[in-house]
């Protein structure tokens, strides 16, 4: 078992994308990190470096205090589930699962038993003699998956191991893939561009935006506190509402109405900054009539999703038109389309952030406090 | 859509003649492929059988038997079969077909597709076109330039390996067909291996380097199975093409004392030179039956790899 650090670790592809941008990274022994980020990010990069796939073009890799980043990839003990599970068509499940032992030289009763005892337990034991082809995709990918398993790494990478699988495998999946790991206790790094899927899974996340990291954390900080507007705007099942809002002395105007200003948020704010008001829309309530902390509005859509719906709010802007406001209700109580609404947050679930740089208020303003890595990259 | 498509033939058809998609009937149907069979009979079937017969006859070029040509049955086969000349030239023909196609052209063309897919695109394509340049030469414009190179006094080859005087045609005269016919063919098995390359998942090649398995082990476990058909395709055609090749000819003749005569040139020396058509023509027989097994297994391996 081994813990990961990455040290300024850049990756320039030829042509000068930067897709990995002087990226600092502990991933602690045995635990399970998501990266999360949109598409052409660099995950799927930052991933293949790990593995030694990529050439990196500067910085280090460490694991399990072992600097790897000269190491060829059958040097680093990881081990790697690529997206399209990557069988071998023309072997049976057995001597796929078996091959990584082969190329160690163990002899072929002894690899056929460890493949066998190992497909026992990820429930493949009957499709052993079967090819790639006569699976079905949830038993490929878990194929790959005890493949990846049987050869004891010290790390597992997966890049998006479930994107192939509809809705509902994914979900048995999921559950699957993270009891595999917990019960094995390897260090996993897991990529994936479904935020669900990071924040059910993982013990620790880290979103990434243009080959940085903007925030990591336990999926419970990372979907509370998102760190900036580009988080908050990313993790969620529905985007939180972000408004425009100014600060004016321990008021907060937003959307038309004022609201007191968070206390905890009071040192940090100049009278009349413009700031950025955020609550997830599960964090917010609709009422019928008139509140002084409701933002006011008319209802123009009502989703079903299920267990409740989500309700958008037209509000009346300022200069920039029209504001939309989600809110979810219960169950039982939609509202009629067209009629008059008012959505009132938590006071405990606001977050404020910076106009200027979509940070959150109060946090550290690049280049004021510690000094910016990597900053030759702009 | 579905209204408009012609109903199945059983469904009571209108016109009888109407059996044909494009509803012409038999006869003029008929009319309008005679003109093909015709051709084909003149230029295919009747040289085939003309073939067939005179391999059993004594015909030659000139002389009595030439104006009146006996029926010998299968002595020309018998003959041949006893021939140390005949059993000769089939040793050479199976060393040049191994040699210039099954080793020559097809690890040559594998290495370099395999090669150039890692180098900077400019230096793929230089050296692409000069593999290629090498193939679209019309045979006797390389046979030419092969002799140039080779030449006893003035040869390119000489001056590049400091052994001047050397007669290469002389003295290794098969080595230097083989050289010659794997430069000359060597673009297709790598055109072929390059896109039959394009074809193999990077992400089971990668499955398989993180694994720590060799370059050796790579191309044995994840590529080859993969191009395993494009191989039998390949080894197919290239071995048939190199069975039949004549260019070999313009370079050698065949000599020195038959040392580089294949079949093809054997068939040429007697039927054209000895005279012996009918004998000739019995050998070219031979040789067809020889294509045809080769195939044959070529396509047994084939179907193997389907089932
Ligand atoms: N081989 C390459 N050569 C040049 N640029 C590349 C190469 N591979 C990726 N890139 C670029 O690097 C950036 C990061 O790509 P990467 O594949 O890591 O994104 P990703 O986060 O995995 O995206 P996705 O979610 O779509 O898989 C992108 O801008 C991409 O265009
Ligand atoms: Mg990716």
């Amino acid at each position: 078992m081994a813990d990961i650090e990455l040290r300024r670790l850049v990756k320039e592809y030829p042509g000068g994308v930067r897709a990995v941008d002087g990226l600092d990274l502990t991933i602690a022994d045995g635990e399970f990190f998501a990266l999360l980020g949109p598409s052409g990010c660099g995950k799927t990069t930052l991933l293949r470096s790990i593995a030694g796939l990529e050439t990196v073009t500067g910085g280090h890799i460490l694991i399990g205090g072992r600097d790897v980043t000269g190491l060829a990839p059958g040097a680093r003990d990881i081990a790697m589930v690529f997206q399209d599970y990557a069988l071998f068509p023309h072997m049976t499940v057995r001597d796929n699962i078996a091959y990584p032992l082969r190329i160690r030289k163990m002899g072929r009763p002894e690899r056929h038993a460890k493949a066998e005892e190992t497909a026992e337990g990820l429930s493949l034991g009957g499709l052993l003699d079967r090819r790639p082809g006569q699976l079905s995709g949830g038993q490929q990918q878990r194929a790959a998956l005890a493949r990846a398993v049987a050869c004891h790494p010290k790390v597992f990478l997966f890049d998006e191991p479930l994107s192939n699988l509809d809705a509902r495998l994914r979900l048995e999946a999921r559950t699957f893939l993270k009891r595999l790991q917990r019960d094995l206790g390897v260090t996993t790094v897991f990529v994936t561009h479904d935020q669900a899927e990071a924040l059910a899974m993982s013990d620790r996340m880290a979103v990434m935006d243009a080959g940085r990291i903007r925030q990591i954390g336990t999926p419970t900080e990372v979907f509370q506190r998102p760190a900036s507007t580009f988080v908050a705007s990313f993790i969620g099942s529905t985007p939180m509402n972000l408004l425009d809002a100014v600060a004016d002395r321990d008021t907060l105007r937003v959307a038309g109405t004022t609201l007191p200003l968070p206390a905890a948020a009071g040192p940090h704010v100049r009278d009349g900054e413009k700031l950025v008001f955020a609550a997830r829309p599960e964090y917010m309530t609709l009422h019928r009539e008139a509140e002084p902390t409701g933002i006011e509005g008319v209802v123009a859509i009502v989703e079903n999703m299920g267990v409740g719906s989500l309700v958008s709010l037209e509000v009346p802007g300022g200069a920039d038109g029209a504001r939309i406001v989600q809110v979810t209700v219960p169950e039982g109580q939609e509202p009629e389309i067209g009629s008059r609404g008012w959505a009132v947050a938590a006071p405990e679930r606001v977050l404020l952030y910076r106009h200027d740089d979509g940070e959150l208020v109060g946090s550290e303003r690049a280049g004021a406090g510690e000094p910016v890595l990597a900053g030759a990259g702009d | 859509m579905a209204l408009t498509t012609s109903p199945p033939a059983d469904l009571a058809p209108a016109r009888e003649a109407a059996t044909d998609a494009a509803g012409l009937g038999r006869v003029r149907a008929s009319a309008f492929v005679v003109p093909a069979l015709v051709l084909i009979a003149i230029f295919l079937v009747y040289p085939a059988l003309w073939t067939l017969y005179l391999g059993l006859t004594n015909y030659r070029l000139t002389g009595i038997a030439a104006a009146r040509p006996q029926f010998v049955g299968l002595d020309n086969y018998v003959r041949a079969l006893r021939d140390p000349e005949f059993l000769n030239s089939l040793w050479l023909t199976l060393l040049y077909v191994i040699g210039s196609a099954v080793i020559g052209q097809s690890i040559l063309g594998f290495v370099l597709a395999a090669t150039l897919r890692t180098v900077p695109r400019v230096v793929r394509g230089v050296v692409e076109a000069f593999v290629m340049l090498a193939w679209i030469l019309p045979s006797s414009v390389v046979a030419f330039l092969w002799i140039a190179l080779l030449d006893r006094d003035s040869g390119t080859v000489n001056a590049l390996l400091g052994t001047p005087g050397m007669a290469w045609l002389l003295e290794y005269p098969m080595l230097s067909i083989i050289v010659f016919n794997t430069w000359r063919g060597t673009a297709f098995s790598m055109l072929l291996f390059s896109a039959a390359l394009n074809a193999v998942p990077p992400s089971q090649l990668e499955t398989a380097r993180m694994v720590g398995a060799s370059g050796w082990q790579q191309l044995r476990d994840v590529v080859f199975p993969h191009i395993r058909g494009h191989v039998l395709t390949n080894l197919l055609l290239i071995s048939l093409w190199t069975f039949n090749d004549f260019a070999p000819y313009l370079i050698t003749a065949g000599g020195p004392d038959n040392r580089s005569e294949i079949l093809p040139v054997f068939v040429y020396e007697s039927a054209i030179f000895d005279g012996q058509l009918g004998f000739g023509t019995a050998i070219s027989l031979l040789m067809l039956l020889i294509n045809l097994v080769l195939a044959v297994v070529y396509l047994r391996l084939l179907r193997e790899r389907r089932s």
